[in-house]
């Protein structure tokens, strides 16, 4: 991890400017795309489906480049940035997925392990950890349980360890609520506040109205047909970290 | 590294399904028929080697005198004259008992009584070897000792009438070398598809895997090991397989000491170049697959 080097003093976490995508020759699905997160903070996005959140996270979490604009991220350009240098930035970002996306062979320490593996952890400092994480998430007597096995909630529990074990600075998350039941939802924004706490810079794209009221200072974007609105004003000059 | 060492709970990222698919039997296939063509290609290059090298330099003096007498005293005073000379590695007069027994196998009759064979007026041949290379040198020499020793003699050199054939085995021998090109790149194609389809089937795991952080090198080391084992496999039977297969041909073979079938042999060059094919052929699938993975995964951001 040592090509992905910290934020600039004071500066933002992420910073979009005049940024547009477009797949293929199609116009684009997000247009003029302007922000800064800053480390620290809580932001919800929002929009209805096919506003283009998916892919604004795609651009965030680093699996898709933008067609045009700059983002700069941990205070480097990204958009220029050679591939093989991707990696080191990727490990220090968690990332959550409306459909868990799992490895359905491993079971859910394996799964949960996995960015400590993949980092070059070795098996003894790895076992700590793991063990913590699934305890923290209440699976710690379905370790060696496989993904089929588990119901919604606990895969959804499963991906959200897997996307923080490596203490990511930035946790982005795809509607993680959108497959579990209310109360269930309440509890995994209670694991995304605690983080947010430890410092992380949480995003979270969803639907429901509800869990945004439940952050305080949380921050929101909207995304309209692929346009970011700034309800709140807070975005292109946030407030102070409060961290 | 020809299979790449990778941590135990690292390997379990791919599912084990070894020897499920078709590749280790495909590739078993055509590793055995890669080792048949390579024998069959050694041996033919051999023994056209061999023939050649054996008529190159060799001559037979076909004297017709029609007294039986001076032609036996014209074969012996050629086959004298000719052992006498340094460019003459050696001279053999062909027994008339010798020639009776070959042209036997062509008049039904081999043990040296048939009344026809008796009468024939049979030519008397001397065979000779030369020494060194320059034959066109020492065809002259011999013409010049024939027509002093036996005059109206033919001298007729092997190569004019084995020659055809040596130059056919050598062809056989390089159909073989190509045969075992092609199944190389066969198997090399086998191995670039089972690559591209293992990405396939393993691709929301790659992508999941790309995105928290892995190199395109340690994807491509898990996948390269797999499939480097999974070929070795598949190699490693069909050696068996056609091992089995030349030991038992070689046996027969033994048995057979005469005509062209003599020369062909293995040898151990031949030998140490069919049991360094296996091993370069792990070396190939294990380098086309990690090419073919590394290709591929530059396409994925």
């Amino acid at each position: 991890m040592t090509d992905a080097p910290s934020p600039r003093a004071g500066g933002a976490m992420v910073e979009f400017d005049s940024v547009g995508l477009r797949y293929g020759p199609d116009g684009e699905v997000l247009s003029d795309i302007s922000f800064n997160l800053q480390p620290g903070s809580f932001y919800f996005l929002t929009g209805a489906s096919g506003a283009g959140k998916t892919s604004l996270l795609k651009m965030l979490y680093l699996a898709q480049r933008p067609s045009r604009g700059i983002v700069r991220l941990f205070g480097e350009d990204l958009v220029n940035m050679p591939r093989q240098r991707l990696p080191g930035f990727r490990r220090r970002i968690g990332v959550v997925f409306q459909d868990f996306r799992l490895i359905p062979h491993l079971s859910a320490r394996d799964n949960i392990a996995l960015p400590l593996r993949i980092a070059g952890v070795g098996e003894d400092d790895l076992s700590g950890p793991v063990g913590e994480m699934l305890s923290w998430i209440g699976l710690g007597e379905r370790a060696e349980a496989h993904p089929a096995t588990l119901s919604g909630g606990e895969q959804q529990r499963v991906a959200i360890a897997r996307a923080v074990i490596a203490r990511p600075q930035l946790l982005v998350a795809d509607e993680p609520t959108g497959n579990v039941d209310p109360e269930m939802a309440m509890r995994l924004l209670g694991l995304f506040e605690a983080l947010n706490r430890l410092g992380t810079t949480v995003v979270v794209a969803t639907h429901d109205i509800h869990l945004i009221s439940r952050i305080e200072n949380a921050q929101m974007m909207r995304l309209e047909k692929g346009r970011l609105s700034d309800p709140t004003g807070a975005l292109r000059y946030p407030p102070a970290n409060r961290a | 590294m020809i299979i790449p060492r990778v941590p135990v709970q690292h390997r379990r990222l791919l599912p084990d399904r070894r020897l499920s698919g078709p590749t280790p039997w495909v590739i078993a296939i055509l590793m055995m028929l890669t080792l048949l063509a390579a024998a069959a290609g050694v041996g033919l290059a051999r023994s056209a080697n061999a023939i050649g090298s054996a008529i190159a330099g060799r001559v037979t003096v076909q004297i017709v005198t029609a007294n039986p007498v001076a032609r036996a005293e014209q074969a012996a005073g050629l086959r004298r004259a000719a052992a006498a000379q340094p460019f003459v590695l050696s001279a053999r007069a062909v027994d008339r008992e010798e020639l009776q027994a070959t042209l036997g196998q062509w008049f039904g009759s081999a043990d040296g009584d048939d009344p026809v064979l008796n009468s024939l007026p049979l030519p008397a041949l001397v065979d000779i070897d030369f020494v060194g290379e320059n034959r066109s040198r020492h065809m002259e020499q011999l013409r010049a000792l024939v027509a002093a020793e036996a005059p109206g003699a033919r001298i007729i050199p092997h190569a004019e009438w084995l020659g055809p054939v040596a130059q056919l085995i050598g062809s056989l021998a390089w159909i073989a070398g190509g045969l075992v090109l092609l199944m190389t790149l066969a198997s090399a194609a086998v191995v670039i598809m089972t690559a591209r389809a293992a990405l396939a089937t393993h691709f929301p795991t790659i992508e999941m895997l790309h995105l928290i952080g892995a190199t395109d090198r340690q994807i491509t080391r898990l996948f390269q090991r797999r499939i480097a084992i999974d070929t070795a496999y598949g190699i490693a039977l069909g050696t068996v397989v056609a091992a089995a297969i030349l030991l038992l041909i070689g046996w027969q073979w033994a048995g057979i000491t005469s005509g062209l079938a003599a020369t062909a042999s293995l040898g151990p060059t031949g030998w140490a170049l069919l049991l360094a094919l296996p091993l370069l052929a792990i070396a190939l699938a294990a380098l086309t697959a990690r090419q073919t993975l590394l290709a591929a995964l530059k396409k994925i951001l």
